[in-house]
C-alpha cells in the first residue's frame, strides 16, 4: 500500500497546519510518511500545497500520482486534477462548479459556519478524507491542541469529526502498530542536531528556506540556554558567529544562497583566523532573489570555492532528516578538530520535507571540543606550526596570563601581522596541511542498487530519496543493473568508492537539481571521470523518481 | 612580555600620529581599572586604528573591515566575564560598518567602542571618510568633499545609546578618564575620539582641535537627552569633549534570564537529557 494525498489552497488558508495535523494523524495510525511543501513567496493568496505520501513501509521520496486531493480553492483543482488517479477522490466545497466523477462535494463551508468559524472548513475536509481512508480520529483533539489554543483546537476537533460523518469508508485502512518514530523535516533536524551538538550561539538573518532552523532554535532559547540572535544582515550574522566561537562557544549561522553570498568574506575570516564555524546553506534557485520558496542544487561549486584566497573548509550535503541531524553534530566536531568552517548544504526540498524517521540516537552524539586548558609555552602561540597543521587552541580569558591574538592579516605563530615571505609560506602550508588530515576521515557516498551495476548514477544531497527509489524501480524492470552513489561529503570529495564503482559501470549518469551538472564537473576535476549522460532539473520543483526513471530509460 | 601588566609595543603608525596617545590612554585606563590582560579583549576591524589590538598585550581580534562590532558583541555574549573593547577607525565604524553601528546601539551589549576619528582614510592614503568636513580636498574628492559629514555622537544619542562621549587624543589624561568611565558603563558605550592624522589630514590637525575643544564641566548635565543632542551638534569654533549623554538602561545580557543569572555562556553545560526530550515535539 502506498497513498498520496494533496492538500491545496491559498496562502493564509491554513494548508501548512492542516497538512501537519494530517501527518500526525497518519503517524498515530502507524503509517510512514514522506511529504513535500510547495508554497509561493507571498503572505496571502496564490496557491500553496502539501503532498503527503504515506505507506506501511519507510518512504524516501514523494511521487506524482495522487490518490486524493483536498481542494480549499479552485486553483487546487485546476493545477492538480490531471495527476489524480482514475479511482482517486477530490474533496471540495459544495459551491465548487467543477464536474468530475471523482469529485466529492461536501458542505465544508456551511458546516464550518455552523460550528462557529469559517476557518475550520479545512478540518471538515480533512475529517472526510480520514473517513474515506477508514482511519481513526481518536487522537484528533490532542493533535489539534499541539497547534492551537484550546478553544480553537476544540472547534477544529468538532469539525474533523463532523467531516468524517459525511462519507462512507472507501479504503478500509486500519491502524497499524505505531512505531517509536518521529516526524521531522530537514531544517528541524539541523536545528535539533545543533542543540545536540551543544551549539550555544546561533545568529542569522531570516531567509527562506533556511528560516525555520532559527525558528526552532529560538523556540528553545531559554530552555536549552542557546542565544539566538537575529542579526541586522548576513554579514553581521557570520561575524557574530565567528566572534562567539573565538570566545569559546559552539556557534553557527544559517542562510540561503543570497545570504551566503554576503557571508563570503566572513567565511574567509573563519578560514584565516582558524575559528571553528558551522554554516547551514539551505539552497533555493538563484541567482539573486531567484525562486525564493523553491528548490535547487545550484550552489555547490560556489560553496566549495567561495572567498578570495585558499584555505581548508569542509562541505557536507545533507540527504535526509536523519542524515541532517547526525551530520550537523559531526560538523561541529570537525569544525572544532580542524578549526575550520564547515558548511552544511541543504535545499528547500529537504528543508521542508517531512519524514518519519527513527528517533535520533543521542548515545551517538559526542562533543569533541579539542580545547587546551593549559599552554606549554608562553607567550602562547595561537598559530603554532605543527606537523598536522592544527595548533593547540586556547579560549581567551580562561588561563591567567595567557592571551589569544587572532588577525585577518597574514600572521606569525603568535597571531601578529607579518610581511615575511617565509612566514606566509609556512602559514599557508600549515593551514592547508589540515585538509590532508581531514581527507582521512571523509565518509564515502551512500550506495544503492545492484553491486555490479552497469548504469551508475551520481547524485548529492537531498536527491538521495528520489534517486534511491528510481534505482529500485529500474532494477525491478530487469533490463539492466542500476546503482547510484549519493554524496554527503562533497568537499573534499571522497573518491574511493567513486573510482571503484566507475571502473565497472558502462554508463555514468549524473542526477542533479541544477542546469550545469556541478557534481559531474567536480567529479571530472577531481578524478578525470566524465559522466556520459546528465539528468538535470532546474524548474524549482523537486525531481521525482518518475522524472529520473523516464530520463534514464530514454538515454541513448 | 609581562603576563599580568598591560604593555604596549612598537607600532606601524606614523611618527606623531594621534593613535599613540589613544593607545597609551587605553593602557592607563585598563591599569586604573585593575584589569589583567587575559580578562580583556580588544577588537578591531581594518585600518590603522584597527591595528590597536596588535600593540597591547590583551586578547586581540583583528577581523574584517567594518565588522568589528558584530564579532565584539558576540564575544561578550559568549563570555560576559571578558571586558570587550573595540578600537577602530571612523571609516571602519561609520562607513563600512555603519549598519552594525546602528544596530549594535540598539542591541546594547556591554562593550566599549573607541572610534579613532581622524576624519580621513589613513591606510588607503587620504580619501574622505564619513566624518570628513565639506570642502575637504583629497585625492578622490578633488574638488572638495561635497557630502555632509556624519555626526556620530548625535546619531548615537538619537539611536538610544546610553553612553556617548567625545574625547581628544591631544589630552591624554582627560581621554583616559573618559575611557575608564566608558569601560565601567554597563552597556554599549561610544567614545568618538578626535585623532589627528599627521600624514593625510592637513586640516584637522592637533592645533585645529586644540584651539576648538573645551571640556564639559560639572555644570553640564549629561542625562538630559534633548540638551545632549544640542551639545552633540556644537561644532565649529568650539567643540565640547567629555560625556555628552549618559543613561542607565538594561544591557543585552541583563535582558536574557539565563545570561543574567547563569555563568558565562562559554561555561554553561549542555543538558543532553533535556535536548533528547525535544524529540517529543516531533511525535
Amino acid at each position: 500500500m502506498d497513498y498520496n494525498i494533496l492538500i491545496g489552497g491559498a496562502a493564509g488558508q491554513g494548508v501548512e497546519t492542516l497538512s501537519s495535523v494530517f501527518e500526525k494523524m497518519l503517524k498515530r495510525n502507524g503509517y510512514k510518511i514522506f511529504s513535500i511543501r510547495d508554497y509561493m513567496s507571498r503572505i496571502r493568496g496564490g496557491h500553496n500545497f502539501a503532498q503527503i505520501r504515506f505507506a506501511d513501509r519507510d518512504l524516501c521520496s514523494h511521487t506524482e500520482d495522487l490518490d486524493g486531493i483536498i481542494a480549499l480553492n479552485n486553483e487546487t483543482i485546476d493545477y492538480h486534477i490531471d495527476r489524480l488517479k482514475p479511482d482517486g477522490f477530490l474533496v471540495c466545497d459544495l459551491s465548487v462548479r467543477y464536474e468530475d466523477d471523482r469529485i466529492i462535494k461536501l458542505p465544508l463551508m456551511n458546516t464550518a459556519r455552523n460550528i462557529g468559524n469559517i476557518r475550520v472548513s479545512g478540518s471538515v475536509a480533512l475529517g472526510a478524507v480520514m473517513g474515506l481512508l477508514g482511519l481513526s480520529l481518536d487522537d484528533a483533539g490532542e493533535i489539534y491542541n499541539q497547534f492551537f489554543r484550546p478553544d480553537i483546537a476544540d472547534i477544529n476537533t468538532t469539525a474533523v469529526l463532523e467531516g468524517s460523518k459525511f462519507v462512507q469508508t472507501r479504503y478500509d485502512l486500519h491502524a497499524l502498530k505505531e512505531e517509536e518514530n518521529i516526524l521531522i523535516n530537514g531544517n528541524q533536524a539541523v536545528a535539533l542536531g545543533a542543540l545536540a551538538a551543544g551549539c550555544k550561539f546561533y545568529s542569522a538573518y531570516p531567509m527562506t528556506p533556511s528560516t525555520s532552523i532559527m525558528d526552532y532554535l529560538a523556540s528553545k532559547m531559554n530552555d536549552a540556554e542557546i542565544v539566538v540572535e537575529q542579526a541586522e544582515d548576513e554579514i553581521a550574522a557570520i561575524n557574530m558567529a565567528i566572534g562567539a566561537s573565538y570566545a569559546g562557544v559552539r556557534a553557527m549561522t544559517g542562510t540561503s544562497g543570497g545570504g551566503f553570498s554576503l557571508m563570503v568574506e566572513g567565511l574567509g575570516l573563519a578560514g584565516m583566523l582558524e575559528v571553528p564555524l558551522v554554516i547551514a546553506e539551505v539552497q533555493r534557485p538563484g541567482p539573486v532573489t531567484g525562486f525564493p520558496t523553491r528548490t535547487e542544487q545550484g550552489d555547490l561549486k560556489f560553496i566549495i570555492s567561495a572567498s578570495q584566497g585558499e584555505f581548508p573548509r569542509m562541505v557536507i550535503a545533507l540527504r535526509t532528516p536523519e542524515d541532517a541531524f547526525y551530520q550537523t553534530v559531526r560538523a561541529f566536531n570537525i569544525a572544532d578538530k580542524y578549526q575550520i568552517p564547515v558548511i552544511l548544504v541543504s535545499d528547500q526540498f529537504l528543508a521542508d520535507s517531512v519524514t518519519t524517521v527513527k528517533p535520533f540516537d543521542f548515545d551517538e552524539v559526542r562533543h569533541d571540543r579539542y580545547i587546551s586548558r593549559e599552554v606549554d609555552e608562553r607567550p602562547y602561540k595561537r598559530y603554532k606550526i605543527t606537523p598536522s597543521g592544527i595548533s593547540p587552541r586556547v579560549i581567551p580569558g580562561k588561563i591567567p596570563g595567557v592571551t589569544v591574538m587572532v588577525d585577518s592579516d597574514e600572521h606569525d605563530e603568535y597571531g601578529y601581522i607579518t610581511e615575511s615571505a617565509e612566514v606566509r609560506t609556512n602559514m599557508v602550508d600549515k593551514r592547508m596541511r589540515k585538509i590532508e588530515l581531514l581527507k582521512q576521515e571523509l565518509q564515502e557516498p551512500w550506495f544503492v542498487g545492484e553491486e555490479d551495476c552497469e548504469v551508475l548514477m551520481l547524485a548529492w544531497g537531498s536527491t538521495w530519496g528520489p534517486v534511491a527509489e528510481a534505482v529500485s524501480i529500474l532494477n525491478t524492470e530487469g533490463d539492466k543493473k542500476y546503482g547510484a552513489l549519493v554524496f554527503g561529503d562533497v568537499w573534499p570529495l571522497p573518491t574511493g568508492l567513486l573510482l571503484n564503482k566507475c571502473k565497472k559501470a558502462k554508463r555514468i549518469v549524473n542526477v542533479e537539481q541544477n542546469a550545469t551538472g556541478q557534481l559531474a564537473s567536480l567529479v571530472a576535476e577531481t578524478t578525470g571521470i566524465l559522466c556520459d549522460f546528465s539528468v538535470l532539473k532546474y524548474d524549482g520543483r523537486p525531481m521525482s523518481p518518475r522524472y529520473i526513471t523516464e530520463k534514464v530509460r530514454g538515454m541513448k | 612580555m609581562c603576563d599580568m601588566k598591560f604593555v604596549t609595543s612598537e607600532t606601524a603608525w606614523c611618527p606623531g600620529c594621534g593613535n599613540f596617545n589613544i593607545l597609551e590612554a587605553l593602557r592607563m585606563a585598563l591599569e586604573r581599572l585593575n584589569k589583567k590582560p587575559h580578562e580583556v579583549l580588544i577588537v578591531g576591524g581594518i585600518g590603522q586604528a584597527a591595528k590597536t589590538p596588535q600593540y597591547i598585550n590583551a586578547n586581540g581580534f583583528c577581523g574584517l573591515h567594518g565588522r568589528a562590532l558584530p564579532a565584539a558583541v558576540a564575544a561578550k555574549i559568549a563570555n560576559k566575564d571578558l571586558t570587550v573593547i573595540v578600537n577602530t577607525g571612523d571609516g571602519d565604524s561609520y562607513g563600512e560598518g555603519g549598519n552594525h553601528f546602528i544596530h549594535n546601539v540598539r542591541r546594547n551589549v556591554d562593550i566599549t567602542h573607541f572610534v579613532h576619528d581622524n576624519q580621513i582614510y589613513g591606510l588607503t592614503k587620504g580619501q574622505a571618510s564619513p566624518t570628513t568636513g565639506v570642502g575637504h580636498v583629497t585625492s578622490v574628492q578633488t574638488a572638495g568633499t561635497i557630502n555632509e559629514p556624519l555626526n556620530p555622537v548625535l546619531l548615537a544619542i538619537a539611536l538610544g545609546a546610553g553612553f556617548v562621549a567625545r574625547a581628544f587624543s591631544g589630552d591624554k589624561e582627560h581621554l583616559a578618564s573618559i575611557m575608564v568611565e566608558a569601560i565601567q558603563y554597563k552597556g554599549y558605550a561610544l567614545v568618538d575620539i578626535f585623532q589627528p592624522c599627521v600624514t593625510f589630514n592637513r586640516i584637522n590637525t592637533f592645533q585645529w582641535y586644540n584651539s576648538r575643544v573645551y571640556k564639559l564641566d560639572d555644570s553640564y548635565d549629561p542625562t538630559d537627552r534633548i540638551k545632549a543632542m544640542e551639545k552633540a551638534m556644537e561644532w565649529g569654533d568650539r567643540i565640547p569633549i567629555g560625556v555628552i549623554y549618559r543613561e542607565e538602561k538594561p544591557a543585552y545580557c541583563d535582558k536574557i534570564g539565563f545570561l543574567k543569572e547563569g555563568p558565562p555562556l562559554v561555561d554553561m553545560q549542555v543538558d543532553m537529557d533535556k535536548i533528547k526530550g525535544y524529540m517529543k515535539d516531533f511525535i
